[in-house]
């Protein structure tokens, strides 16, 4: 099966110093894939980059179409999609005029997107409820779902998730994981690159680890979660 | 001085405050959209008069040559960007958007020039001017669309005198004063109000509205509203900040035009009469902080009221006291709000 996104000697570097070092990293449709690592591994350029906001250097090949000049709004007509760490939010919009933005690649398709925002309410209520309210009144939690929720609003098929936990309570955390996986029945697919390893790779199919830039780890979830130097390093364990 | 001057001066300056609040609304709408302050709009504005001005005179607007020279630099900017990232196939409509587009109201002013019927003459000068905005912004701006603000603003610093020169060779040195639009006088009580005085005002009311609704009610507007607050989250969803920057100045360039139309009747504007147009309109802006455009409105208001008040009581001090308000309202600002910093974080490329 020809894969959904692969990713070859990949290199993305800020001036001299090199942040993502010959990356190779290959996902097939309706996986969860995740990508762990220390703070500063370069695990955000990388998505960054993948999304087309960095330059690079390698190859990205989404869906049998090699990237390198195709830009990022090109990018998320495809259906290739970044919820990146700092959210990137309409801070002074609405939160209905945040979520119909995110359908702007589809704008030509009006009965459509309508019928993607009552799906996106469906699945966050919460946001159904707060339609009306800017976006910077949202709390954490609220806005990781409007991220999430501008970002299906352009019915991706590769959504690539960054950090997605980060800065929530440990009960939001638990509720953003559930909507992750539950976005496979969607079909969607997901790259997910996460410091919190362990509901990573509890989520996830296949897992790399992200070290200085390179690739030292890779393997099946599962077995990840029992590899020994995974364990102490990333899940806090002894072996 | 009486009140019935005090009337007078003040519906004189509500006038004027009327143009200045449309070409402080265009300089918000290009700022906030693009981070340029854009210095030469106010040209936009006296070269629309100027163009209106030729053609009641019969003889050929300076704008066809202007806006051909803008539109042959546009397309080989464009072309040879095309050509260097490799992607001919976006070449056609490249030429399309920034020669043929912009080349229709020249050639048409150009094959009509003389023999135009007058109420064919608004329209056409409005439509060979807009496009000078975003021919601009494509030839000197979009290349430069991730510097920071400060350098944006020395390129369009030079942009001014680029195009007071192209103004000059073009206009020629002489000044215009376009004909009355009308010349009714309706008169309340001790209230004159000339046709002119209210088409200004209720123009400025009137754009101000679309303005308005196309920000909050079409998908367009708040693609360039969401391109201003955030243009990293612009780009993920899709908005091409080109497009967005491109649309910005098209809108804005015809808030400019028809100030153009507006203020041709009632001052005689040279080449270069623009410049501080565009100034007094920029004060204004900046009483609205340079990002709200209610804000802008008021402060238009503001600096056309007290540009009229200065000059019954110094004619030759008006200036000085319209630029003078800068200082305290930059005091008040800076103090009141803090500081407001180029925009806090940037992906870099």
């Amino acid at each position: 099966m020809r894969p959904l996104l692969e990713i070859r000697e990949f290199h993305v570097a800020y001036g001299k110093v090199e942040a993502v070092r010959g990356v190779g990293l290959t996902m097939q449709q309706g996986q969860i894939v995740t990508v762990i690592g220390p703070n500063g591994a370069g695990k955000t350029t990388l998505l960054a980059a993948a999304a087309g906001l960095l330059r690079s250097r390698g190859q990205v090949i989404y869906d049998g179409v090699d990237l390198e000049r195709i830009d990022v709004e090109e990018r998320v007509e495809r259906g290739l999609c970044l919820v990146p760490e700092r959210r990137e939010l309409f801070g002074d919009m609405a939160v209905a005029d945040n979520l119909l933005l995110g359908a702007y690649a589809r704008r030509r398709h009006g009965a459509d997107v309508k019928q993607t925002l009552q799906q996106v309410f469906a699945r966050f209520p919460r946001l159904a409820e707060r339609q009306g309210q800017k976006a910077q009144t949202l709390s954490g939690g609220e806005r990781q779902m409007l991220a999430l929720g501008r970002a299906l609003m352009a019915k991706p098929r590769l959504l690539m998730l960054d950090e997605p936990s980060l800065g929530l309570a440990p009960i939001m955390v638990r509720e953003i994981f559930h909507i992750v996986a539950s976005l496979r029945q969607l079909g969607v697919s997901i790259l997910l690159v996460e410091q919190n390893a362990r509901a990573a790779l509890e989520t996830s199919d296949y897992g790399y680890v992200l070290e200085m830039g390179e690739i030292t780890h890779q393997g099946p979830s599962a077995a990840l979660a029992h590899d020994g130097r995974v364990v102490t390093t990333y899940l806090g364990g002894t072996s | 001085m009486t009140p019935d001057i005090g009337l007078i001066l003040g519906i004189d300056g509500i006038a004027t405050g009327s143009i200045y609040i449309l070409v402080g609304l265009g300089l918000v709408l290009i700022f906030s959209v693009t981070r340029v302050v854009f210095v030469p709009f106010g040209d936009i504005v006296a070269f629309s008069a100027l163009t209106l001005a030729s053609m009641q005179l019969g003889r050929m607007p300076g704008t066809i040559y202007l806006i051909v020279t803008l539109a042959v630099v546009a397309c080989l900017v464009e072309t040879g960007q095309h050509l260097w990232r490799r992607q001919p196939q976006r070449i056609a409509r490249g030429l399309f958007g920034y020669g043929v587009l912009p080349l229709i109201p020249a050639a048409v002013a150009f094959l009509t020039a003389g023999h135009l019927p007058v109420w064919a003459q608004i329209p056409l000068a409005i439509a060979l001017v807009v496009p000078i905005g975003p021919l601009i912004e494509r030839i000197a701006l979009r290349p430069l669309a991730d510097a920071s603000i400060l350098l944006l603003l020395v390129v369009s610093v030079a942009l001014t005198f680029g195009l007071s020169g192209l103004g000059l060779l073009f206009f020629g040195p002489e000044g215009f004063r376009t004909r009355p639009l009308t010349d009714e006088i309706f008169r309340f009580g001790p209230v004159v109000l000339s046709t002119q005085t209210i088409l200004m005002v209720a123009t400025a009311g009137i754009f101000s509205l679309l303005l308005f609704l196309f920000f909050e009610q079409t998908l367009i507007g708040k693609a360039l509203r969401a391109t201003s607050v955030n243009r990293i989250g612009a780009r993920i969803v899709g908005i091409r900040p080109g497009n967005a920057a491109a649309l910005a100045f098209l809108l804005a360039s015809l808030l400019g035009a028809v100030s153009g139309i507006l203020i041709g009747p009632t001052t005689t504007l040279y080449y270069d009469s623009g410049f501080i147009i565009g100034l007094k309109a920029f004060v204004g802006a900046i009483i609205g902080g340079l990002t709200s455009y209610p804000g802008t409105a008021l402060g238009a208001l503001l600096i056309g009221v007290l540009e009229s008040f200065a000059s019954f009581w110094d004619s030759s001090l008006k200036e000085v006291v319209v630029f003078s308000v800068l200082i305290p309202v930059l005091l008040w600002r800076s103090l009141s709000l803090g500081r407001v910093d180029e925009e806090d974080h940037e992906v870099e490329e």
